[in-house]
């Protein structure tokens, strides 16, 4: 099978069919379910629980962007839904307003309280915000059960009017359909957008994220409020669809059954999200009488929750998509053919990096203490020390993960030393990690995509799909693995993985690039490849600071080399000077 | 300020019980890096096991005690080998969704094999309490702080002073270094899970005759518990205690001076505010990840 027709050249993945062609047959299905939904005969019951799917569906597409495309939990997609449910349910009957408007209004107040939770939250830990959301869905049961004034409490809303162009209950559910069609289409694509991407990376590796010009907590504050719109919106629609609404419909059993269609589903695709709710919309339906024995009928679904996670984790989509995927290899890719440009920015002085008595302390442990490195524009740089001197941690503290204690760190003429990891990657750093930190679940081009988008990349145009694509396979031919650009991370040796992270940094053409320990693992041909990369890569004039162990690495790519020990600077200079200095042969050799 | 005594003394009272959940998180969390979601299931499930024992079955209240911490002892084992062993190498994301999962299994299994009533279950004791000055001590109350006390002190010596303790430190800090000096890591896992499991079911028993027995009973305590650990510092034991104990004070005094509806609303309240302004709680520090 090593025919031509296997091999997609850089035309092939960057434009594809036009996007209304390819399309088109998604509209052309909606479009007929649409016309079903309205032209179809139903009786009552079916309409309910038609109306009652369409809905919740879109519900559930927010936990699938939340949960599935971000990686951060949402246990009050109920309490959203109350939101659009009740300020249909209030909107249209006590205060007479416009169906359009309540509508609205149900879904911006979702999108405010979405925001305003993560806000608070999506800082810290998932544990948190898991937590936080229950807190959260109890607030909101407490207040629609006592708040009467506001909320007829316990007893519901009734009346609920509906738009006057969609009154009757299969123009409505017809309307309901559309949305769906609409939301659903958003949905799917949203994973090949920039910000759907910048959600697969945080969810994958939040440190890489961030070091590659990802900002990790505003990402998830959008995750986390399109998840709560779309429970808005939803909620909205069923308040119109039933013309009731109490309480109980919102509850944190509700968020429950919202969480457990996802992940029944698959959490990771609207598809899988609509085949879960479909499906814990109508089984219940046919094991109705389990509904005799209260509380056996929840009991199921957390058992549920438990073993889908235990044995299905991706859910029936997952599981279905998998098994195709594994069916069709990957396509090969045409390496690319135009050679990877490098034109690190230049606007300060001769110096790329200039340190000044950095600091960082554990509590009382002084693992960088006072540190001053100078680094030239143009050459490799080495940092070096025995184990524990602290140099991955000034690494660190140079990306941004770790707040200095004291110092300053100018990257190319700006003070980045309070900047978070995003804006330092904005600003011109790249870095690679020790222990490899790729995007998983991503190939190998969508990881090294995420490094040319880095903010601040002059070679990508204005961004589009095809400069980027380009770019990153570039990049991926630069290493060496251009052909093999459309395979999952799981498929490349540890030596390619670190390569991937090389070609992923270069991708954002950095104004210097920080390697942390890049040879270690690697076998000896492996290091003489990486050292000819390195070579090739100052030859383009990117500034590389580098920490390795590899001495003849080391001795032979840097021009310059700081050593520390214990946190201190003890020696600096030029590569050979250094590394016969009496300080540094003691602190390697120990003293005679 | 009679009545400030009088509501400082509920609240430290109702605040211990929260303290104990707390610390079956944060022993929980520290030994496998997972928030049990399920940990208030574990008092809810105690006192249903007591309501079962001490008043359907009219065993002695002693022996039904045992027998709902024995009980305890077993869920704790099950719910180590059912819910976290088997996805201890994944991430905290499924193991969080499994606790969930395993929370909504409990509290609605007992709702439907015991219905939906709430159960009353008798103090341990015959007398109500006692009057001292102006504060009526009330003996359960009394009994709760005791308990709570004992056990935070037992608690000290158990991981300070013997070598299981010893060893079960040794797991939460650094799980590969633990079994390689011949630890077995999952022996230690398990006994966490179920010391956790009779901690939480202690609460429980304690606090049953306080509230009514229900369904719900599991979920309040375990929201409290979490808003208390983290006003006390995420995975600190002192902090857990202390945190709790803050909690039920803060709750008593805000049901009695602004509103009893929305009482259970205040945890939530210092929650965010101490999310927003002191995520590292108390005592607590942040640590980075290692990158």
């Amino acid at each position: 099978m090593s025919t031509t027709e296997n091999i997609q050249s850089v035309a092939d993945i960057a434009r594809p069919k036009p996007l209304l062609i390819r399309h088109a047959p998604y509209f052309i299905g909606a479009a007929i379910l649409v016309f079903l939904a309205a032209s179809m005969r139903f009786d009552g019951y079916i309409l309910n629980i038609l109306m009652q799917a369409t809905t919740f569906a879109i519900a559930v597409f927010g936990l699938s962007v939340v949960l599935g495309l971000c990686g951060q939990i949402n246990l009050a997609q109920a309490a959203f839904f109350g939101f659009g449910a009740y300020a249909v349910g209030l909107g249209t009957t006590d205060y007479q307003l416009n169906y359009w408007l309540c509508l609205f209004g149900g879904c911006a107040m979702a999108l405010a309280a979405g925001a305003l939770l993560g806000l608070s939250t999506l800082r810290l830990g998932g544990h948190y915000l898991a937590m936080v959301t229950i807190s959260f869905q109890q607030i909101i049961t407490l207040i629609m059960i006592n708040a009467i004034w506001l909320t007829k409490g316990p007893d519901g809303v009734s009346k609920i009017g509906r738009p006057s162009i969609f009154l009757s209950s299969q123009a409505y559910l017809a309307f309901c359909v559309a949305v769906l069609a609409i939301v659903g289409y958003l949905v799917w694509h949203l994973p090949d957008t920039r910000l759907g991407r910048a959600m697969r990376a945080v969810r994958d590796n939040e440190l890489a994220a961030g070091v590659n010009g990802i900002d990790v907590f505003r990402t998830k504050i959008y995750a986390f409020a399109i998840c709560a719109l779309l429970g808005g919106l939803g909620g909205g629609l069923f308040a119109g669809g039933f013309a009731y609404i109490s309480p109980d419909q919102f509850s944190f059993a509700e968020s429950i059954v919202f969480l457990t269609m996802s992940l029944l589903g698959g959490v990771a695709s609207p598809i899988g999200s609509a085949i879960g709710t479909g499906l814990l919309i109508l089984i219940p339906e046919w094991l109705r009488f389990l509904k005799s024995v209260p509380g056996l009928y929840l009991a199921i679904y957390g058992l549920s929750v438990i073993l889908i996670i235990r044995f299905m984790p991706d859910g029936i989509w997952g599981w279905v998509s998998t098994a195709y995927d594994r069916l069709r290899p990957p396509k090969k890719v045409m390496p690319s053919t135009a050679p990877l440009v490098l034109k690190p920015a230049a606007t300060g002085d001769e110096m790329v990096l200039r340190v000044t008595g950095l600091s960082k302390h554990f509590g009382g442990l002084k693992a960088v203490d006072e540190v001053d490195i100078a680094v030239h524009r143009g050459g490799v740089h080495a940092l070096i020390g025995p184990n524990g001197s602290g140099k991955t941690t000034t690494l660190n503290v140079l990306s941004g993960l770790y707040e200095a204690t004291s110092g300053k760190v100018v990257l190319d003429g700006t003070d980045v030393t309070t900047m978070q990891p995003h804006l330092r990657a904005a600003a011109g750093l790249g870095r690679t990690f020790q222990n490899i930190r790729l995007f998983r679940s991503m190939t190998a081009l969508e990881n090294v995509v995420i490094g040319a988008e880095r903010p601040g990349n002059t070679l990508v145009g204005n961004g589009n799909h095809t400069a980027l694509t380009e770019r990153a396979l570039a990049a991926l031919t630069f290493v060496g693995l251009g052909s093999r650009a459309n395979e999952l991370i799981s498929s490349f040796s540890y030596g390619h993985q670190r390569l991937i992270e090389i070609a992923r940094a270069l991708a954002g053409n950095p104004t210097l690039l920080l390697l942390d320990e890049p040879a270690a693992g690697l076998n000896s041909s492996e290091k003489l490849e990486l050292h000819e990369l390195l070579k090739r890569i100052a030859a383009q004039g990117l500034t590389i600071l580098i920490i390795d162990h590899d001495m003849t690495l080391v001795s032979e790519a840097a021009q310059h080399i700081t050593v520390l020990n214990f946190g201190r600077r003890i020696a600096d200079g030029e590569s050979m000077a250094v590394l016969r200095h009496p300080d540094v042969v003691s602190a390697y050799l120990g003293t005679a | 300020m009679d009545l400030v005594l009088q509501l400082l003394f509920t609240g430290i009272g109702i605040g211990s019980v929260y303290a104990l959940v707390a610390l079956g998180f944060v022993l929980i969390f520290r030994a496998t890096n997972v928030v049990n979601f399920a940990q208030g299931e574990f008092s809810m499930v105690a006192a249903y096991l007591m309501v079962v024992c001490a008043v359907d079955l009219a065993l002695p209240y002693w022996l039904s005690f045992i027998i709902a911490l024995a009980g305890m002892a077993v869920i704790g084992v099950i719910f180590n080998l059912g819910v976290y062993y088997p996805l201890r190498h994944r991430t905290y994301l499924p193991v969080i969704i499994a606790t969930i999962g395993a929370s909504i299994l409990m509290a609605n299994g007992v709702l439907a094999l015991y219905g939906p009533q709430p159960q009353v279950l008798q103090g341990w004791f015959d007398t109500p309490g006692i009057q001292l000055g102006p504060v009526y001590l009330d003996n359960q109350y009394l009994l709760i702080i005791a308990v709570t006390l004992a056990l935070v002190v037992f608690n000290w010596w158990f991981f300070e002073r013997t070598m299981i303790g010893k060893k079960l430190q040794a797991t939460s800090q650094d799980k590969e270094m633990a079994s390689l000096l011949g630890i077995s890591v999952s022996t230690m896992i398990m006994i966490t899970f179920i010391y956790s499991a009779v901690l939480g079911g202690l609460a429980g028993i304690l606090v049953a005759p306080i509230l009514f027995v229900s369904i719900q009973m599991g979920a309040t305590i375990a929201l409290k518990a979490f808003a208390a650990t983290i006003i006390g510092g995420f995975g600190d034991v002192t902090g857990a205690i202390i945190g709790g104990i803050a909690l039920g004070v803060i709750e008593t005094f805000g049901a009695a001076y602004i509103s009893v509806p929305y009482k259970d609303g205040f945890a939530f309240l210092v929650l965010v505010l101490f999310l927003i302004f002191r995520p590292q709680g108390i005592f607590g520090e942040r640590v980075a990840e290692k990158a």
